[in-house]
């Protein structure tokens, strides 16, 4: 079974976020492999394990996104794709599909996995167009990715609890915390990391002259400081005034 | 020789802060409370190849250098100094030596345990009249049949209890004077007459056990000495030689944990109106402990970097222990110091970095037993 997980570098998460002077990110810093990635890598060498086959990391970045190419690769991923163009920073959702859909077709893999979102554009639209872009079926937000035969079967994740669906492969996933905590990268994994292939892509290779985003930022304002909330003091009557609160403001 | 660390041994700094913050350092304050063997961290240990960190692949280690080893040993002791004193008696006294000077069948057959983690090596050399002075050591080994019987008392034995291999240092020839007549055996923990008595309760590294091995007519087969007979003395000089790089690792990492903590614990304190880093009183000390730090950093690494050329790094590695444990002794008091009366009680890790740290000037040769080293190599 082929298996290909999307993975991201980020801006380290636990450190504050910049922007640069054009209104994007401010990836200079300390970076990191997503987060949400990893359960995607952890999810597809689960997959691995049971199963058979390969686990092809495919990313989209800059060159220092190599590292977090890496990381995957020394958890147990077989080898890795990146796409890398100067053309490409600040790319949005679409542009970001599309490249990666390019990448990945002429792999023909049996399961696409990736993130339910990033933890720094946190859009969540790039597997679905993904999905689209690769003609798949998607199953978004599974703690659990079973195959059976050709049939790839999800525990997709609900507030009351999850739903039971069902597609055909080949299709596209997303997956959440709930797959199980990522491995750690184990020395013997780090060392054989550094042999495992990184196929560097250029754009041109992907059939397409340059990236051109449909939507660029216009202006950053600062969200609105929080109104200072009603403090209720219970003089008997706490629990009713509470009440009316939420249902004035429809949360019940 | 670059001072920069190469993009591989970066990786795995990376990977073990990973391990050593998110698995290792949240069980810290407990594991030194309760005075709790980190069951937890050091299979995970295991898991990842950290307890066969300079055993070669082909023995089912992962083959790293002495540099590499000390980045590790560094990382885990920067989360909890008790957890990272087992994984490196285990490596570094325990495993190398069965690398440097075992046949291949004893290779073959404890090496890729202990690499695995399944058995826990100990280093056993002290007794109680025997400290800095080991070569006047008394345990004897006796020949018998077509082995040898084990007769004595060991004392300040790291992972006593949980070690399923002991290296004993015993002596084999009883008209011999000090080294001369000392050989080293591999006496697994389960062999009849095996005992461990007293843990001691010690000031710090509380979740390492520490204690007394206690060898009563303990048989053990020929093919369980290690290297040659009556010239078992210099292989644990050779042990304890790359073994206080080891250590300088573990001081290196409770050194920098003590300053960054206390670094930024300066930063959020304040009174008399501003932050307590703005003393210009304590700036200057948190400017020197950072560069005693940097500086036992390179001289620690520079150890390490010799030793995996193989090049001549006795002298180096002794200079290095001196050195790095004396800074973080020096580091962890005045982060008590610096965290004031919180520095004191056991809510903040600063009293635990305080009483850890000073294990370190003490075992695998106190600093004066390096200084001897140091001297011996000066006067040639
Ligand atoms: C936490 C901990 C773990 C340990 N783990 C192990 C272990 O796993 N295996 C093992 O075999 N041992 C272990 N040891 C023992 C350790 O190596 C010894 O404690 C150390 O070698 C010192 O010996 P001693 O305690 O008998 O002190 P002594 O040798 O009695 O020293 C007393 C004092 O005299 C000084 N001194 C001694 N000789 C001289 C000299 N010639 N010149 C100047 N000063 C001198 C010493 O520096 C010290 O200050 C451990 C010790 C500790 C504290």
């Amino acid at each position: 079974m082929k298996i290909v997980v999307t993975v991201k570098q980020i801006p380290d998460p636990n450190a504050p976020q910049k922007l640069t002077s054009d209104n994007r990110l401010d990836r200079g810093g300390e970076a990191v492999l997503d987060p949400g990635d990893e359960y995607g890598v952890e999810a597809g060498l689960k997959l691995k394990e049971a199963h058979g086959g390969e686990v092809v990391l495919v990313s989209m970045g800059p060159a220092k996104a190599a590292d977090a190419i890496r990381k995957g690769l020394s958890m147990g991923a077989d080898r890795a794709i990146h796409v890398s163009d100067d053309s490409l920073a600040g790319a949005d959702a679409l542009l970001t599909a599309q490249i990666l859909a390019a990448a990945i077709k002429p792999e023909n893999p049996d399961l696409v996995i990736c993130g339910t979102e990033s933890t720094d554009g946190s859009t969540g639209m790039v597997p679905p167009m993904l999905a689209e872009l690769l003609g798949m079926p998607q199953a978004t937000f599974a703690k659990q990715v079973e195959v059976k035969g050709d049939k790839v079967s999800v525990h997709r994740q609900t507030n009351e609890g999850y739903e039971v669906v069902e597609a055909q492969a080949p299709a596209l996933v997303t997956v959440t915390a709930g797959v199980g905590e990522p491995r750690y990268a184990s020395l013997k994994g780090i060392m054989a990391a550094r042999s495992k292939e990184v196929k560097k892509v250029e754009l041109s290779a992907l059939g397409i002259e340059k990236g051109s985003p449909a939507e660029s930022v216009e202006g950053v304002a600062d969200a609105e400081t929080r109104k200072a909330g009603e403090v209720i003091e219970d003089d008997g009557n706490a629990a009713e005034r509470i009440l009316a609160f939420l249902v004035q403001v429809k949360a019940v | 020789m670059s001072l920069d660390l190469s993009t591989d041994n970066q990786s795995l700094r990376a990977a073990v802060r990973d391990y050593a913050q998110s698995v290792v350092k949240p069980q810290a304050a407990e594991t030194d409370r309760l005075h709790r063997f980190p069951e937890e961290a050091i299979s995970a240990a295991g898991e990842l190849d950290l307890m066969g960190i300079l055993i070669p692949s082909e023995y089912g280690g992962a083959g790293l250098d002495h540099l590499a080893f000390t980045i590790c040993i560094e990382e885990i002791a920067a989360a909890c100094a008790s957890t990272a004193v087992i994984v490196d008696v285990h490596n570094s006294v325990a495993c190398e030596p069965i690398l440097l000077f075992g046949t291949e069948e004893q290779k073959r057959r404890w090496l890729p345990p202990m690499a695995r983690g399944e058995v826990l090596g100990a280093f056993a050399l002290t007794e109680p009249a025997a400290g800095s002075d080991a070569a006047s050591l008394k345990t004897s080994a006796r020949r018998s049949g077509d082995g040898y019987v084990l007769n004595g008392t060991k004392v300040f034995i790291t992972n006593l209890g949980k070690a399923g291999l002991y290296l004993v240092f015993a002596r084999t020839d009883p008209e011999a004077a000090g080294a001369a007549g000392v050989s080293a055996f591999l006496v697994p923990a389960d062999t009849p007459g095996v005992k461990a008595g007293q843990v001691f309760s010690k000031m710090g590294l509380n979740g390492s056990p520490t204690g007394e091995l206690v060898l009563e007519d303990v048989s053990v087969p020929a093919g369980n000495l290690l290297g040659e007979l009556n010239r078992g003395f210099r292989i644990a000089m050779r042990a304890l030689d790359s073994g206080r790089i080891g250590i300088s690792g573990q001081a290196l990492g409770i050194g920098r944990a003590a300053f960054e903590d206390a670094l930024a614990y300066t930063k959020e304190r304040e009174q008399f109106g501003q932050a307590v880093a703005q003393f210009q009183g304590l700036q200057w000390l948190l400017a020197d402990l950072a560069t005693q730090l940097e500086a036992s950093r390179l001289l620690t690494y520079h150890a390490a970097r010799l030793c995996s050329a193989g090049k001549p790094f006795t002298t180096e590695a002794s200079m290095a222990k001196l050195f790095t444990t004396d800074t973080a002794m020096w580091i962890a008091t005045n982060a008590v110091q610096l965290a004031g009366g919180y520095g004191y009680v056991n809510d903040y890790p600063f009293e635990r970095y305080f009483r850890d740290a000073k294990a370190a000037q003490i075992y695998e040769g106190s600093n004066q037993v390096q200084r001897i080293v140091i001297a011996r190599e000066l006067l040639r």
